[in-house]
Parts: C-alpha cells; sequence; structure tokens
C-alpha cells in the first residue's frame, strides 16, 4: 500500500509539471484561438536562456552570488521570452488573422522547428543544469502510519506550490482584470475583437508573453529537476494530451489533466508495463487523450463546442 | 401561361421544436408542402427559417417532432438519406467549396449517382470515363441553363457573390431533387440579379417541376412567385396560407413593423 | 509565346478532361520521363542516386500518400512516420517469413497492412477533426514507436531491435547497383503518381476535397463523410505504406524504428506545406526541398570558405525550415506548386503583362 501511494504521490507531481507546461498553452488558446504547438520549444528555449544567463552574468560582470546570477538571470529570460513573443505577433500572427485553425497550427510547427534551432544555436546544445536553489533531497512523512513511511520529493512538492500559485494568479487575471477580459473576447473572435476597439497586436504579444512566462516557470522547475536538454520540448509534447484531457479552455483543466494523466502513466508503468514489455509511458498519455477524444472530446472542463451553418 | 398542377403533400412536417442548451430556435412548428408548389418561409432574422430547412436537411436534429416525407414519418433526418430521398438546398451563407472550380463544385452535387468504386477510378477505366463524361453532360446543361459557362473552371471563391449563388443553385440543382430548399438564394443581390434569379426558380419549378422550399426577405419576390407562404417569428408559427391572406395577417403585420409591447 | 494554347480546341469532354490538356504540359512531361529513365542513368554517380536521386523519390512517394490526407481531405496527421514503419516492417516480415515471397507483393503487402492501421487510426477522424485529430495521430505515432520497438515478433526477435534486407531482386532481375534501386524507385514513383492524380480529379477527388472544404455542406449534398475520411486515410496508408517498405528495403538497407520517429512525420508534413497542398506536383516540389536544402547547407558555406560544424548546420536547417514554413502559411499557403502555376499563367501571356 506504500508503494501504491508512493507511486501515486510520484505521478502527482510529474503531473504537475506536466501542467505547468500545460497552463501556457491554455492561456494562449484561452486567449487568442491558436494551438500553440511551440509551447515546448518555448519551455525548452526559455529553460536554456536562463541556464546560460545564470551562468554567463556572473563571468561577464564578476560576481558569484548564486541568488544575483539567477534573479539577473530571471529577467534576461523575462526580456526574451517578450521577444519572442513580439517576433511572432509581428511576424507570423499579424499576418494569418482569422485564418482556420490548421493553417495556425501549423504556423506554431513552423515556429516550433525555428525556436529549436535559434535556441541552440544562440544558447548551445549541451545539457546544463539549472540551479535555483531547490531543495534536492527527499523527504519522508506519515512514517507512524506506513513503514518507513512515504517517500516523496520536497522538489516536486514545492513544483507543485508553484503551480498552484500561478493557477490562482491567472484565473484572478483572467476573470477579474479589464485585459483579461479582452483577451478573452480576442479569443471568441478576432475580426469582432478588432471591431470594438481591442488592439489586437497588443493583446496578442501580451498574451504571448504571458504564455512565455508560464514556460519559463515551466522551463526553471522541470530543468532544476532534469537538467536542460532538448529532450525537455519532446516531453512537452505531452502538454498536448494533458489539455485534450483537461480541456483547451481551461485553466484548472490543465491542471487536473495534468495530474491525471501523470499519475495514469505511473500507475500503467508500473502494473501494466511487466505484461507489455515497458515503456508505456511513451504512449499512455496519448492513448487516452485519444479515448477522451472518442467520447468527451471537450475534455472535462472545456466549452462544449457547437457549429453553426 | 397554363396553370400549374399543384399535387399532393410531399413534404410534412409536424410539431417541430428545437433546443440549443437554453434557447429555443424553434416551438411546435408543423406546416406542409404540396408537390410542385413554391413555399415560402419568411420572418423577421432569428425567426428560425434556416434552422427548419436545416431540421428538414438533417443538419440538425429536432428535440420534439416528426419529418414526412413521401409517406415515410422520421423523428431526424440523417443528410445522406435525405439527400437520396431527393431534396437538395442551397445555403443562407454560401457553402461552396472554395478550394475547388465551379465545374467541380457543380459535379460534386453528382457524387450521389456516381457508381464506379476507388480501383475504378484510379485506374481510369472505360466505364469510370464513361460515366464521368455522361455526368459532365449533365453538369454542363446546368451551366448553360444558369448562364455561368464563361467561369467554369475558375475557382469558385475568386467569383463575385451574386455568381457564387448561382453556383451554390447548380450544385442542388445537379442533385436532380424533387424538393429544392432555397435559404435567401437572393440576399446581397441587386434588382438585375434578383430577376435573374428568380427567372431560375421558376424555370426549375415549371420544367422539372421541382417544388420550392423558399426562405426571402423580398416581400416582392415572396408575393410574386408564392403558391403559399409560412410565416416564423421568434421560433414560432404565426401565419400560414396564401400570400394575400398573409399579408393581410395583423400577426404578421405586428411582426414586422413591431408592436409596443 | 510560346506557352499558348491557341489553336488548341477541345472537341469533346474527354479530350478536355485529359491529364494534361495544354500540348506544350504533354512535351514537357514527356521530355522529363525522357530525361529521368533514360538520360540520368546514363549520367548519374553512385553519389548521386544514393544521397539525392532516391530520398527524392521515395520521399515524394511518401509526400504523395501524405497530401492526399492533409491537402485534398483536409485530415491533419502527424503520424505518417508510423504508417511508413508499418509498412516497411510489414514487408519486412513478408519477405522473411513467407519463402520465395516475391518482393514487389512484399512492398505492396506492406502497404495494404499499412491501410488497415490506418483505417483504424482513421476512425477517431470521423468524431474530431483540425488540432484534435492532430493529437490523436501522434497516439499512432508514438504508440508505434513502442510497438515496433518491444514488441519482438515485430522484428523478428533481432536481438538488436534492427532488421535488415539482403539483395532484392524482381522476377530474377538483381536490384543491386544505385542505378537499379533509382529505376526501380522511379518507376514506382510514376505508377503510383500517375494512379494518384486519377483519384483526385475523379468524383472520389472531388468528395475527399468536399470533405475539406466544408463538411456539413459535403454531407448534405449526399457525401458519406464516413467513407470519404476513411477512404483518404486508407489510400493515403497504402501508399505512405509502400513509401516506408522503399525506405527500409531500398534506401535504408537496414534500419531501427527510429528512421519512422516523429522527426519523419514533421518533416513529411513541411515537405507538403511548402511544396503545396493539395497538389500532386507539390509532393515533389517539397521534396526536392527537403532533401536539397541540408545539402546547400553543407556545401555553401563549404564553398564561401565559412566552414560550420554539422551541429550549427542543423540548427539553420530547423530555423530555415521552421521560418520558412510560416514564410509560405502567410504568402502562399498553396506552396511552391502554387507560385509554378502562377508563373505559368504569367508565362501564357507573355510577353504581355496581363
Amino acid at each position: 500500500m506504500g508503494f501504491f501511494l508512493e507511486t501515486v504521490f510520484g505521478g502527482l507531481m510529474a503531473g504537475m509539471l506536466y501542467a505547468l507546461v500545460a497552463l501556457g498553452f491554455v492561456l494562449i488558446f484561452k486567449a487568442s484561438g491558436v494551438f500553440n504547438f511551440a509551447q515546448g520549444a518555448m519551455v525548452l528555449f526559455a529553460a536554456l536562456a536562463m541556464a546560460r544567463f545564470a551562468e554567463w552574468f556572473p563571468q561577464w560582470l564578476g560576481f558569484s552570488s548564486l541568488l544575483l546570477a539567477n534573479l539577473m538571470a530571471f529577467c534576461a529570460a523575462v526580456l526574451c521570452m517578450v521577444g519572442v513573443a513580439w517576433l511572432v505577433e509581428r511576424l507570423a500572427l499579424r499576418r494569418l488573422v482569422n485564418q482556420e485553425g490548421i493553417t495556425l497550427l501549423m504556423a506554431t510547427l513552423g515556429i516550433t522547428y525555428f525556436l529549436d534551432g535559434a535556441g541552440q544555436l544562440i544558447f548551445g546544445s549541451a545539457t546544463y543544469k539549472i540551479d535555483v536553489g531547490m531543495p534536492k533531497d527527499p523527504m519522508i512523512v506519515l512514517e507512524n502510519v506506513f513503514e518507513g513511511g512515504l517517500l516523496l520529493s520536497k522538489e516536486d512538492l514545492y513544483a507543485a506550490l508553484v503551480a498552484a500559485m500561478l493557477v490562482a494568479l491567472l484565473s484572478v487575471f483572467f476573470q477579474k482584470t479589464r485585459t483579461g477580459r479582452a483577451l478573452r473576447a480576442v479569443a471568441d473572435d478576432h475580426q469582432a475583437a478588432q471591431s470594438i476597439g481591442i488592439p489586437l497586436s497588443r493583446i496578442w504579444v501580451i498574451v504571448w508573453s504571458v504564455g512565455g512566462i508560464v514556460a519559463l516557470v515551466a522551463g526553471i522547475i522541470w530543468g532544476s529537476k532534469l537538467g536542460v536538454q532538448f529532450s525537455i520540448s519532446l516531453v512537452a509534447l505531452k502538454a498536448f494530451p494533458v489539455v485534450i484531457l483537461g480541456g483547451l479552455t481551461s485553466v484548472p483543466g490543465a491542471i487536473v489533466g495534468g495530474l491525471v494523466i501523470g499519475v495514469g502513466e505511473k500507475l500503467s508503468e508500473i502494473y501494466l508495463g511487466p505484461f507489455l514489455g515497458g515503456g508505456i509511458e511513451n504512449w499512455f498519455a496519448y492513448v487516452l487523450a485519444l479515448a477522451f477524444l472518442l467520447v468527451r472530446p471537450q475534455g472535462l472542463f472545456g466549452d462544449k463546442i457547437i457549429d453553426r451553418v | 401561361m397554363t396553370t400549374k398542377k399543384i399535387g399532393d403533400v410531399i413534404l410534412d412536417v409536424r410539431n417541430i421544436s428545437l433546443r440549443f442548451g437554453g434557447v429555443k430556435a424553434l416551438t411546435d412548428i408543423s406546416f406542409d408542402v404540396r408537390e410542385h408548389e413554391i413555399r415560402s418561409i419568411i420572418g423577421p432574422n432569428g425567426a428560425g427559417k434556416s434552422s427548419m430547412l436545416n431540421c428538414i436537411n438533417g443538419v440538425y436534429t429536432p428535440s420534439e417532432g416528426s419529418i414526412t416525407f413521401r409517406g415515410k414519418t422520421f423523428d431526424h433526418m440523417n443528410s445522406r438519406q435525405v439527400a437520396e430521398m431527393g431534396v437538395a438546398r442551397t445555403f443562407q451563407n454560401l457553402a461552396l467549396f472554395k478550394g475547388m472550380s465551379v465545374l467541380d463544385n457543380i459535379m460534386s452535387g453528382r457524387n450521389l449517382k456516381i457508381k464506379s468504386n476507388l480501383l475504378m477510378q484510379a485506374l481510369r477505366v472505360g466505364p469510370a470515363v464513361a460515366e464521368e463524361i455522361r455526368h459532365r453532360e449533365v453538369v454542363e446543361r446546368i451551366i448553360d441553363f444558369l448562364e455561368i459557362q464563361a467561369w467554369r473552371k475558375a475557382p469558385v471563391g475568386q467569383l463575385p457573390y451574386g455568381l457564387q449563388k448561382r453556383v451554390d443553385l447548380g450544385r442542388a440543382l445537379a442533385m436532380e431533387p424533387q424538393v429544392l430548399l432555397l435559404d435567401e438564394p437572393m440576399a446581397g443581390m441587386n434588382v438585375e440579379e434578383k430577376q435573374d434569379m428568380c427567372r431560375f426558380i421558376l424555370d426549375v419549378n415549371d420544367e422539372f417541376g421541382t417544388t420550392i422550399v423558399l426562405i426571402e426577405h423580398d416581400m416582392g419576390v415572396v408575393m410574386d412567385i408564392s403558391d403559399r407562404v409560412v410565416v416564423l417569428d421568434y421560433g414560432k408559427k404565426i401565419g400560414d396560407g396564401t400570400p394575400e391572406a398573409v399579408r393581410t395577417n395583423e400577426d404578421v403585420i405586428r411582426a414586422y413593423l413591431g408592436a409596443s409591447h | 509565346m510560346f506557352y499558348r494554347e491557341n489553336g488548341q480546341f477541345k472537341s469533346n469532354y474527354r479530350a478536355d478532361m485529359g491529364l494534361f490538356p495544354v500540348a506544350q504540359d504533354r512535351w514537357a512531361i514527356l521530355g522529363l520521363l525522357a530525361l529521368a529513365f533514360v538520360l540520368v542513368p546514363l549520367m548519374g554517380s553512385d553519389y548521386f542516386f544514393r544521397a539525392i536521386a532516391i530520398p527524392f523519390l521515395i520521399l515524394s512517394l511518401a509526400a504523395i500518400g501524405l497530401n492526399i490526407l492533409v491537402g485534398y481531405c483536409g485530415q491533419i496527421s502527424l503520424g505518417t512516420g508510423a504508417f511508413m514503419a508499418v509498412g516497411a516492417y510489414a514487408a519486412y516480415n513478408l519477405q522473411a517469413r513467407i519463402d520465395g515471397m516475391p518482393l514487389l507483393l512484399a512492398l505492396l503487402g506492406g502497404g495494404l497492412v499499412s491501410t488497415v492501421f490506418g483505417v483504424l487510426f482513421g476512425i477517431p477522424s470521423l468524431r474530431i477533426r483540425g488540432l484534435y485529430l492532430a493529437v490523436a495521430t501522434l497516439a499512432a505515432q508514438f504508440f508505434t514507436d513502442w510497438f515496433t520497438n518491444r514488441v519482438k515478433w515485430v522484428t523478428n526477435d533481432s536481438s538488436s531491435g534492427s532488421v535488415s534486407v539482403g539483395g532484392l531482386d524482381i522476377l530474377g532481375y538483381a536490384i543491386q547497383t544505385p542505378v537499379q534501386k533509382y529505376l526501380l524507385c522511379l518507376a514506382f514513383v510514376v505508377v503510383f503518381a500517375l494512379l494518384a492524380k486519377n483519384l483526385v480529379r475523379g468524383a472520389i477527388g472531388r468528395e475527399w476535397m468536399a470533405m475539406r472544404d466544408m463538411d456539413v455542406a459535403a454531407a448534405v449534398i449526399g457525401i458519406r463523410p464516413v467513407y470519404a475520411k476513411l477512404s483518404a486515410f486508407a489510400v493515403s496508408s497504402f501508399i505512405v505504406g509502400v513509401a516506408g517498405g522503399l525506405w527500409g528495403f531500398v534506401h535504408l538497407g537496414s534500419w531501427e524504428p527510429a528512421a519512422f520517429g516523429i522527426e519523419r512525420s514533421f518533416q513529411l508534413l513541411f515537405m507538403i506545406i511548402i511544396g503545396g497542398l493539395g497538389s500532386i506536383a507539390g509532393a515533389f516540389f517539397g521534396a526536392a526541398f527537403i532533401v536539397l536544402l541540408p545539402l546547400l547547407l553543407n556545401y555553401v558555406p563549404h564553398w564561401l570558405g565559412l566552414p560550420i560544424s554539422t551541429a550549427t548546420a542543423t540548427h539553420v536547417e530547423h530555423m530555415i525550415f521552421g521560418a520558412l514554413i510560416v514564410f509560405f502559411l502567410i504568402v502562399e499557403p498553396h506552396g511552391l506548386a502554387r507560385l509554378w502555376s502562377t508563373a505559368r499563367q504569367k508565362l501564357r501571356l507573355w510577353p504581355f503583362p496581363h
């Protein structure tokens, strides 16, 4: 039983990481109607920026405080992501206003490749470390209930906390602020929003910047845990099944979806894995999403899609 | 002009209600359509006219009610079945296949009748080609009828609105329908274009005996060419009868001119 | 002036419906075929065949298959690599397990297995579309990755996880040298391109395009969405499966599942976006582009005297691909094929401007 709970907790924590990536995704979709295939690439790009700037600033400016390096790197990375958002809006989104979803999807596919190449060209393609002072040691809880207690990762708990805070912040942003309302209007109908005077370009830059910053946070946590390497963008592909499950338009859905996938993956690996030869984690999320798509395409919390002729 | 022979009831709509979540688009609508007649559906915007056609066509599934076509009753229609039974339609928002030429758009209306299978088409063997040529001949006759010969190879998306509407009609005609549902075929047209479209509709009704169900806003047209009229308002039927009867119906006048509530 | 249809009147529909109605086009295609079948084998070097011509031909074939699904029928698929893998492994198993199985039958058989697979994974398209379908096809891709990696039966219990095929021959003629392999691929491509072209200009092609452009209206004119979509998946995966078999047997000789991973799926999608969605010619343009660009990127800096590492070249390649995708989607969504046909239109009027 103890082992089962550990697996579940481990899955929940992994799920939180997926959810973080999915969050940026949902944001961009909610506010610009674009299915951002490039979210994973953005996570990698942001993480690379953070890792390298944290290395370079001390070298360039000659100090050694880790805290200062991280702070400066964070600011620099944020600037980078805002820059990326601005470029994406200027060069791609602006010209593709009101094209069909497929076109926009394929455009983000192109952006993915571009960011992949650019990120590795600028920042390098080795594996880098991010150290933001996350505690690496595990903790043991509930020693009285289970023999030996349950092994949890402090790092994962912190990640979960950060994610929860982000969700709360973003929900407030969307529901209560004027910009948030404008974002939702834009997601509904680009042209209509334009016609009532919402500055489309500025909104998009804001949205993609926020998406980029969320990607940065996700990248820092992932990178701190796994090291910053190319495979992050592939793992981030798993964010898509997460949002399918949770619903493309739902912020809490991204969290729930992430948790379900995280736990599901771990459990299926442990309990189904031995029969099927292992490696279930690679496709479990997608097959689950597929099942959902057939039964309930709008996911757990998404808005129902109605076609009008 | 010989008087038209109007036949028996071919389409009977009974107690149709349609709901979208909380919105009631249609409430308890009943009316019938007789063979060979021109039946107009009129009403202010949002009255549910297009939704009604969508129910007949199988695009929407009504929440209640039934539709009887040539004696067979259904509680919801399947688009393909409806097409096979000989019902064709045009769309208010021009659901043309933008990526194809005029010719291909109208040819797609013939797909119901094409029998050769995938393999035969791939190898383009004799029977497949002969069939394609036969259907091409039918389509060319329709193109002549609608006077759009000059644009047959043009991509539909590049044509002006009035011509696109003709292609929409052509595609519906290609199905050789017994009943033609026309959803605002003259919207956005100038006087000349409207006259042309009227002429086409009357010719189709005259020559082929096609029953026409027509949604239209232009009262002049409706009063001129319809045999009978149904009036909808806020999803309810408020009038049903000959054009004269409907024109003098108080509820209808109030719906259009508005009354102080 | 040269490219004119003056005097070329068609007196029946059959002539108007021909493959190349303009006489100059007919001559051009015949010339191209003569070049490809006769001249190139005499002049090309082994390197040219191995590194350029053969990959170009096989990828063109796969691109034709994918274009039918994505470009003509509008069903997005990110799982093309998986279909190629199925075709390749099925062909391999047919050849390895059945004695005396002819090469052609093995390849076509691989295509058929891929068809079954394609129809199966095409079923979700009946309920979902666009972006959601893209994720569903990812399921196909990753599942197949895992399946070919883990299930020992697929690789004939090979211990290393990779399979290889030995000497190829057709009816006793050996297919060993690069020239012979090239001619085999060329034959396949020409035949399949013709079949595909016949399909897309026939009734089923119109059904596919109707589904792409407006599936609600398509249903209303009596097109059965199920048949249209699944037939697109079937035909597409058949062609892609055969291409996969060719890739494994003729181009690689021996391979592992990674050869058909998600990178391959993306590559094929890029090919048809850049080459032109909904165009058979576009598949060729796109494949040529994708095959030639990395070579250019390797050689141009060399000629200019600026050496760049292969890693940098890869990164620049990714950046160029990504930028071009966005560029084409903005400027000319119908890709190089449309640019080419616009150029031809201008040529018809030349030397007049309009």
